[in-house]
């Protein structure tokens, strides 16, 4: 389903600030595969979801998601495959316009827009189901603009409108942790929720070992650009906290944040 | 003082506040709805006032003339558009660069700094001269038509699927790319509309004053924030709807010209109304600031309650 070769990125080349972000990094994701992705700061955890979002060029390397290169696509054609929810609960939703916009507009991703109506009446009825299944109460809101909502809210909002049209791939960058623990908890439940009713191609960024052993299927480290550890299956299963700290110390990563450490 | 004299001026600042509400209606785009401050604007004016004068003189009828303003217009916008977009130019500078080009584009088209259009000679919209009669030529009537027109088109066009993905652009940036929308077309097509209007504006104040001048458009884009602004100061409460909004920044218009009538009528003089202007725009676009700035004082101080 998404493949990366090889990839790429260099920020700042030539200068002081100068950093490989992207080591040559490979990764083959299988359709219906749920990945977490763990790693020290500045690992390049970020740098890796955005490389396949499109946001920027790759130095070298490939990107193809179900066997089409998308490595040249810019990132508003790429997103007809791609639904992404960022760490920053800012930025996946339009504040001045309301829910139903938002959805209205996350509906028609991949799609030409044309003069036809931007939301019809047909439209809410559908949105307001969907909303449901976030058991925040939205659905009850829909002209509410989104700018009014909590971050918590919107962060739900947005993982709603990237999975609203199935998405080849769902991009998930920390989305929980900007989130009261007990707001994360409830984001999360919805995550697990829509990425297995869709049987979504999940790759989910999180600094929460435990989040990353409970959830997904396949767990995946990154130090330096590179992935490190990658496992899946069974092993997965029986993976515990201990197991990921003694990995990360053998990987001689030490800037382990308090975060997690405690989860 | 003369009272009856400012009550004598009142039908021109209704005829001619309209006019510029169509302006600032086009500043509205750009500045509200694309979050970019387009300055491309004081020379658009002068464009569409220009290439209808001239298409007029050419002898082509009066709504071939508007609709050649409004392409003309269109150009500009597409111009700014390029300008930030392909060559990734600030979109303020981008704007400055047209505006400069479009001075001497302006006197390209006019031939000379200065071009009268009489209504005696030529089947005009709007003329100076009709404001005080009773009628279907009414200057006040025909501008008060094309606001309520354009506000009607523009509320349809952004309840669409592209007016949609426009409102998201001014919006946000990241999550518009997300979801698929190019930010690219999206910004040049907003300050294409914008400028169209700028110049559908320019042409109908050709034709109500009588000529179009290069220097005309000059701080356009001061008066026509300063609509956008009192609008919203004045009717943000009771006007929450879109096509009221828009319907909000026409008013303002209406209320700047009658500010700037009765400060003449109180004896200023007109050569000091773009300074008065400057300062009442740079005040009430300061008013956010100020009050954030305030707000983060009393938040230090542990005002706050979840500070
Ligand atoms: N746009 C950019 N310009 C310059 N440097 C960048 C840019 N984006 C990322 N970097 C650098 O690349 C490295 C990898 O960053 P990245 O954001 O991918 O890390 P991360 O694994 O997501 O870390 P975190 O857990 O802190 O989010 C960092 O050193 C970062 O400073
Ligand atoms: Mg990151």
């Amino acid at each position: 389903m998404l493949e990366l070769r090889n990839i790429c990125k260099t920020f700042n080349p030539g200068t002081v600030n100068e950093k490989v972000a992207l080591n040559g990094l490979s990764l083959r994701l299988e359709e219906g595969e749920f990945v977490t992705v763990i790693g020290g700061n500045g690992a390049g955890k970020s740098t890796m979801l955005n490389a396949v979002a499109g946001t920027f060029p790759l130095d070298a390397g490939q990107i193809l998601i179900d066997g089409v290169d998308v490595t040249r696509l810019p990132e508003h054609r790429r997103a007809r495959y791609i639904g992404r929810v960022f760490q920053d609960p800012m930025m996946g939703t339009a504040p001045t316009m309301q829910i139903e916009e938002n959805l209205a507009l996350a509906a028609r991703r991949g799609k030409r827009r044309t003069l036809r109506p931007g939301i019809t009446k047909k439209e809410r009825a559908e949105y307001a189901e969907r909303l449901k299944i976030l058991d925040l109460g939205l659905e009850d809101r829909m002209t509410t603009k989104v700018g009014l909502l909590s971050g918590g809210q919107r962060q739900a909002l947005t993982l709603l409108m990237a999975s609203l049209v199935k998405p080849k791939l769902l991009l998930l960058d920390e989305h929980t942790a900007a989130l009261d623990p007990k707001t994360a908890a409830k984001v999360l439940e919805a995550t697990e929720k829509i990425v297995t009713r869709d049987r979504l191609t999940t790759l989910m960024i999180t600094h929460n070992m435990k989040d990353a052993i409970t959830y997904g299927d396949r767990l995946i480290m990154m130090k330096d650009g590179q992935i490190i550890f990658d496992i899946s299956g069974e092993e997965k299963k029986k993976l515990t906290v201990e197991d990921l700290l003694d990995k990360f110390k053998v990987a001689g990563e030490d800037d382990l944040s308090d975060k997690m450490i405690l989860s | 003082m003369d009272i009856m004299s400012l009550v004598n001026a009142l039908p021109s600042v209704a005829a001619q506040g309209l006019i510029w509400g169509i302006m600032a209606i086009g500043v509205f785009i750009t500045f509200r709805i694309l979050d970019v401050a387009d300055l491309t604007v004081d020379g658009t004016l002068c464009t569409g006032g220009a290439t209808f004068i001239m298409l007029t003189m050419a002898g082509a009828n009066v709504w071939a003339a508007m609709l050649g303003a409004f392409c003309a217009g269109l150009m500009a916008g597409l111009l700014t558009g390029l300008f930030h977009t392909a060559c990734g130019i600030p979109a303020i500078l981008a704007g400055i660069l047209t505006q400069l080009a479009l001075y001497s584009i302006n006197l390209r088209i006019m031939g000379q700094a200065n071009r009268p259009v009489s209504s005696r000679q030529y089947d005009l919209l709007v003329s100076q001269q009709d404001v005080r009669e009773v009628g279907l030529h009414n200057p006040i009537l025909v501008s008060a038509l094309f606001v309520i027109v354009i506000i009607a088109l523009l509320y349809w066009f952004f309840g669409t699927e592209l007016g949609s993905s426009l409102r998201a652009t001014g919006a946000n940036l990241a999550m518009s790319r997300a979801q698929g929308i190019n930010v690219n077309v999206t910004k040049v097509l907003g300050l294409m509309l914008s400028n169209g209007l700028v110049a559908l504006s320019g042409a109908l104040l050709a034709q109500y004053q009588g000529f179009a001048d290069v220097n005309m458009g000059r701080g356009a884009i001061v008066i026509g924030l300063a609509a956008v602004i009192i609008g919203e100061v004045i009717f943000s409460r009771i006007f929450r709807n879109f096509a009221l909004r828009l319907l909000a920044v026409a008013i303002g218009a209406v209320i700047y010209y009658l500010v700037y009538q009765v400060v003449i009528w109180l004896g200023l003089k007109t050569d000091d109304m773009k300074l008065i202007t400057a300062l009442i725009v740079a005040f009430f676009l300061a008013i956010p600031f100020w009050k954030g700035r305030y707000f983060d004082r009393w938040m230090k101080r542990g005002g706050g309650d979840r500070a």
